[in-house]
């Protein structure tokens, strides 16, 4: 009990502290944790959960009306193309590049890849 | 007892920085604002301290300030799996790569290098202290010219690291109990590094193009 009253005041704190969340730019979901994941505890965020943690802040920035973050489409692009699943990826890496131009090197450079692998 | 002494006076002088006092000399944004970079690649830190994963831990909790901030920030996973698959298997020799090669190859017009230098948790007898010590610098892509440089730094448990909260004791005891329950303060120590260094006044990054001003003048520059 008196854990949860703590956790409760502090998660408080944590909000004020970080200041008003409302004015952030960007919906941000699970996208950064699941980044840190994958480097330090990968097994839980295997190929699969990664994408279908990802579909559903997706769906959840939609709701939000928020833009998903700058990269956000890129790596459930990449996701996708290492699931094998061509058609997905390519469209979220447009997805990105039509929202961000400033990807447009990177995404271009990792379409060609795509299908290149797509050949083999 | 004197390397306690020693670490309070360090945060007191960092956290004068952080609120942005009088004392505070402005960042000479010259370059910055000559550059007006729209996209930062985040190339994966180097990192000097002993915890194996900071680099990594470290990575992650770059893209929302940054991007908040209003910068593009390439994705930095693909980033590092790119690097990875063009033979460049670890953050020591990423950080070595030509700019015209990051240019050419990932289109940012600028690049931020991380240097980390502490990074991890010492546990106390009632609690533990999260301590991230961080030095960025971004540079342009085109010119090589440093347009922005940092020390981010956090701390996160013990007493010390509350001085000055109204609410010190308590958030000393919150952090206590927490210390029971939640066993990593790495990522949130890396998180307020990078929120104190990128936002500090007068001393932080300046707004990028998707951060769109509080007030009017959104039609000009943009």
């Amino acid at each position: 009990m008196i854990v949860k009253v703590f956790l409760l005041i502090s998660f408080v704190g944590i909000l004020l502290l970080s200041g008003c969340n409302d004015k952030r730019l960007y919906y941000w979901g699970k996208y950064e944790n699941i980044v840190r994941q994958s480097y330090v505890t990968p097994s839980e965020v295997d190929i699969d959960t990664q994408i279908s943690e990802l579909e559903i802040d997706l769906r959840k920035a939609k709701d939000s009306g928020k833009k998903v973050a700058p990269g956000f489409y890129a790596h459930l692009g990449m996701m996708y193309a290492k699931q094998g699943n061509i058609v997905s990826s390519k469209e979220m890496l447009l997805q990105e590049k039509a929202l961000f131009p400033e990807s447009s090197v990177l995404i271009d450079g990792m379409l060609e890849r795509v299908k290149k692998n797509q050949g083999r | 007892m004197n390397k306690i002494l020693k670490l309070g006076f360090l945060i007191t002088f960092l956290s004068i920085f952080a609120t942005g006092c009088q004392e505070v000399k402005p960042y000479d944004y010259t370059a910055l604002k000559k550059s007006k970079p729209r996209s930062i690649v985040v190339i994966p830190p180097k990192n000097n301290s002993i915890e194996v994963n900071a680099s990594y831990i470290y990575l992650s909790t770059l893209t929302e300030p940054l991007a908040e901030k209003g910068y593009y920030v390439l994705p930095v996973a693909v980033v590092d799996q790119f690097l990875k698959e063009n033979g460049l298997p670890t953050p020591a020799e990423m950080n070595n790569i030509p700019l015209k090669k990051i240019r050419e190859y990932m289109g940012a017009d600028a690049v931020l290098y991380i240097d980390i230098e502490e990074f991890g948790q010492k546990y106390l007898v009632f609690s533990s202290v999260a301590t991230v010590i961080a030095k960025l610098k971004l540079v342009d892509t085109k010119t090589g010219e440093l347009l922005w440089e940092s020390t981010a730094f956090a701390q996160i448990g013990g007493n010390s690291g509350n001085s000055g909260n109204p609410i010190g004791i308590l958030t000393y005891l919150i952090s206590a109990a927490i210390t029971q329950v939640v066993d990593n303060k790495m990522p949130e120590a890396s998180r307020r590094a990078n929120h104190f260094s990128i936002n500090a006044e007068k001393i932080g990054l300046l707004d990028g193009p998707y951060k769109i001003p509080a007030k009017q003048d959104i039609n000009k520059d943009l």
